[in-house]
């Protein structure tokens, strides 16, 4: 990790139904500049609420959140949005314009000129590996869910930002394209430089990918590391998630075997 | 049928009536978005706001239109009159101003239903797209929120065009002209060439205007240059042709009104001819309601009409006495004065309330009066139209005469006569000046003791027209010189259903009858 930290969660909490659920729960996290960082847990333990509210999508009760050294709360949420990537579940596309206007609205919405946009957008194109002409003037609905993704992920980048925030963004695709999708990810993570918080459920996911995993359940943050560290947690409910990639490993290892010796 | 001249009458009124259905339907559907579009985004998220404004535009749907129609003229006048006294100037309020406010009121509900529905239907996970992004609420709406409500707020403007347009042919009774003018006239005088004319006028004039809003929406919506200009245009086409007044509307100095029935339709058409014939630019305003017609004389929207001294005095005065007949004439013309209306004079024949049997089997029971009838009522059934039974006339002819028939029905006026002559019913309360009293050998039992108020025939003039010498004497020719025989007889001819029964072709005919003597 790096000195200093570009996203910093310090005692944040927030709940729901005027305070019978506790969605996060004094959570404190640090994400350095460069990280890739994954937030493992089941559905209701709170990760989707920790990464909004990074963004101010959701506004947290007490603690601080600072992002690039500032209060998320000094800062417009608008233009805090506009500045950070957000990558969304099932793509989140707006469904009515062209894949070119999705991947050129946040810079649409900073004032960047047209013919400025329109060269971004092809630049994009090659970044998320889709074909400029063949793709441009489509529509969501015409695209495959891979590529709606990849668009997701074009989206995310298009006002060059150095956070990227993305909630279970593989998580409804197959397992081939989601296995391509997170490998071209990670490779424009490590070229452009991005600081990143990925949700997922799902630990294989998370320790192929990422550079450090923190688990998260009940709103309550119980264990992060590199996979290394999480490997020694005496944490029962870590253990079990570490579980399934290990014995997926084993299994594999087993119905693979290398050199013909099994 | 191509041979008809009526259906030649029908395409020559076609630019006036057309003209201003239109002008009324656009500015109401126009006026209807620029209310109903702001107060369904605001209510869109405060969901008890919402559900009253719904729950008001549903009431206001439930509403028929004739009547929601009805209701807005009286309430204008109070408002004309409000606003005289409080501000200096007046306003009319006869004619496009309550149709305009009715029927915009009657276009809110479809559009804000499906602004609120199509809104409300957008995706949460679009939204929060949106909002992940970095729009503003404003932005939010505009970019995402109302491109993709559009194609379910478009249903709802289609529809809202669709029923003001249907329902913009019931403003003639409150004095504006529009495609319902061929259907009142046509309905009244049984000329079925205009009442077809005016349903298929009235048709296509919402469809060309759906299939245009349609062709709007679906080039917007899949981006076709083409088809959204072509429907743009279209649409723009009408309401420019709105803005520019009819060249068949002329700047007509005097206007003559006339009620919802063939009577009404002869003589205004009389007088109207000879308005012109003494060189007054005249023009109609047919198929007005009851209550609208003497509201408008009054206020000067129309300069003269023809009413009947029975209905003024229980109507419009709610006078409960009967009084003899020139008593009750004099005591009208100084009431009228007060209003600075002038009673111009009798045209010579009343169209009052009478029973009416045939004439044959009143000769062969002995019957020659109501109190004759009145011994042998208990047998009786006795047939009205929809309102006489509630009328005051109804329970004086009880009170006068002990009148007590086996049994009583309602029916539609031009229906009761064939009933009565067919002994489907024993007796009516008809009309004394209706034609068909002479065509199936009815006969009028005489009211010896004047239980029924007289109900002769009056030319009322505008407050406007109150010292008009050429007026007054283009019409003078008139008074006294129409009698019973002779409007019926003219009722009769206007009740057909071929070329010379047009009430033009009827007045024609008036005016050389009476001429001659």
């Amino acid at each position: 990790m790096s000195a200093v930290p570009l996203i910093a969660y310090q005692h944040v909490g927030k709940s729901f139904d005027g305070g019978r659920v506790k969605a996060v729960d004094d959570v404190t996290l640090e994400v350095g500049e460069g990280e890739f960082l994954a937030i493992v847990g089941g559905s209701g333990s709170g990760k989707t609420t920790l990464l909004r509210l990074a963004n101010r999508l959701i506004e947290a009760d007490g603690g601080s959140i600072r992002v690039e050294g500032e209060d998320v709360r000094a800062v417009d949420p608008i233009r805090l949005r506009r500045r950070i990537g957000y990558v969304f579940q099932s793509g989140g596309l707006f469904p009515h314009i062209s894949v070119a206007h999705n991947i050129g609205i946040t810079p649409k919405l900073l004032g960047t000129p047209a013919e400025e946009i329109s060269s971004r957008v092809d630049e994009l194109l090659d970044l998320v590996r889709l074909d400029r002409n063949q793709h441009r003037d489509r529509f969501p609905h015409e695209l495959s869910g891979g590529q709606r993704q990849r668009v997701g992920v074009a989206r995310a980048l298009a006002a060059k930002p150095r956070i990227v925030l993305m909630d279970e963004p593989f998580g409804a695709l197959d397992p081939l394209t989601r296995d391509a999708l997170g490998d071209d990810f990670r490779a424009l993570h490590k070229k452009l430089g991005l600081t990143t918080i990925m949700i997922t459920h799902d630990m294989t996911e998370a320790v192929l990918l990422a550079d450090r995993v923190a688990v998260m359940r009940a709103g309550r943050l119980l264990a992060e590391g590199t996979p290394a560290d999480l490997a020694k947690s005496n944490d029962p409910y870590v253990g079990e998630l570490l579980g399934t990639p290990r014995r997926q490993a084993e299994r594999l290892a087993e119905l693979l075997p290398k050199d013909g010796a099994a | 049928m191509s041979a008809d001249p009526r259906w030649g009458e029908a395409l020559g009124h076609l630019p006036d009536y057309l003209g201003n259905h239109l002008r009324v339907s656009v500015t109401a559907l126009a006026l209807g978005l620029l209310i109903s579009l702001p107060l369904a985004l605001i209510a869109r998220n405060k969901p008890v706001l919402r559900g009253a404004l719904l729950g008001f535009a549903s009431v206001v749907q439930t509403v028929p239109g004739l009547a929601l129609l009805a209701l807005f003229y009286p309430l204008l006048l109070a408002l004309a009159a409000l606003s005289l006294t409080w501000l200096g100037f007046s306003f009319s309020a006869f004619g496009f101003l309550p149709a305009v406010l009715a029927l915009a009121l009657y276009s809110m509900l479809p559009v804000l239903r499906n602004t609120i529905t199509g809104l409300q239907g957008v995706d949460p996970a679009i939204l929060e797209a949106a909002q992940g992004v970095g729009m503003t609420s404003r932005q939010s709406l505009f970019m995402v929120e109302l491109p993709l409500a559009l194609p379910v707020m478009m249903a709802g403007i289609r529809t809202a065009a669709v029923w003001v347009i249907g329902t913009a042919t019931l403003s003639t009774p409150i004095g504006q002209t529009s495609l319902g003018n061929y259907i009142f006239a046509g309905l009244q005088t049984q000329n079925w060439v205009f009442v077809l004319f005016g349903c298929f006028a009235a048709a296509a004039l919402a469809l060309v205007v759906d299939q245009l809003l349609a062709l709007l929406e679906t080039g917007i919506r899949t981006r076709s240059r083409m088809r959204a200009a072509l429907g743009g245009i279209g649409v723009l086409a009408l309401v420019a042709a709105t803005l520019v007044p009819s060249l068949a509307r002329t700047q007509s100095t005097t206007i003559v009104g006339a009620k919802t029935f063939t009577e009404q339709y002869v003589l205004a058409a009389l007088m109207a001819q000879r308005l012109r014939a003494a060189g007054l630019a005249a023009s109609s305003r047919e198929g007005l309601g009851s209550n609208v017609i003497f509201a408008a004389l009054a206020s000067n929207d129309i300069d003269v009409y023809v009413d009947y001294s029975g209905t003024l005095w229980a109507n419009q005065f709610h006078r409960t006495d009967v009084k003899p007949r020139q008593e009750l004439l004099a005591d009208l013309k100084a009431t009228l004065a007060r209003q600075k209306i002038t009673l111009l004079g009798e045209l010579g024949f009343e169209n009052a309330y009478a029973l009416v049997m045939p004439k044959k089997r009143a000769e062969a029971l002995g019957i020659r009066s109501i109190a004759d009838l009145a011994s042998r009522a208990g047998t009786m059934s006795i047939a009205g139209d929809y309102e006489f039974f509630s009328r005051p006339e109804w329970a004086g002819l009880q009170q006068a005469y002990g009148l007590a028939f086996r049994a009583q029905r309602q029916m539609q006026p031009d229906f009761m006569y064939a009933a009565v002559a067919s002994a489907e019913v024993d007796v009516i309360a008809g009309y004394t000046s209706d034609g068909l009293i002479a065509k199936y050998d009815l006969v009028v039992l005489e009211d010896s003791k004047h239980a029924i108020p007289p109900y002769d025939a009056i030319v009322l003039t505008s407050p406007k027209r109150g010292q008009d010498q050429v007026f007054h004497a283009a019409l003078a020719p008139l008074l006294g010189r129409i009698d019973i025989a002779t409007m019926r007889e003219a009722n009769l001819r206007a009740s057909g259903n071929d070329a010379g029964s047009s009430p033009d072709a009827v007045a024609n005919w008036l005016w050389e009858k009476i001429g001659r003597r």
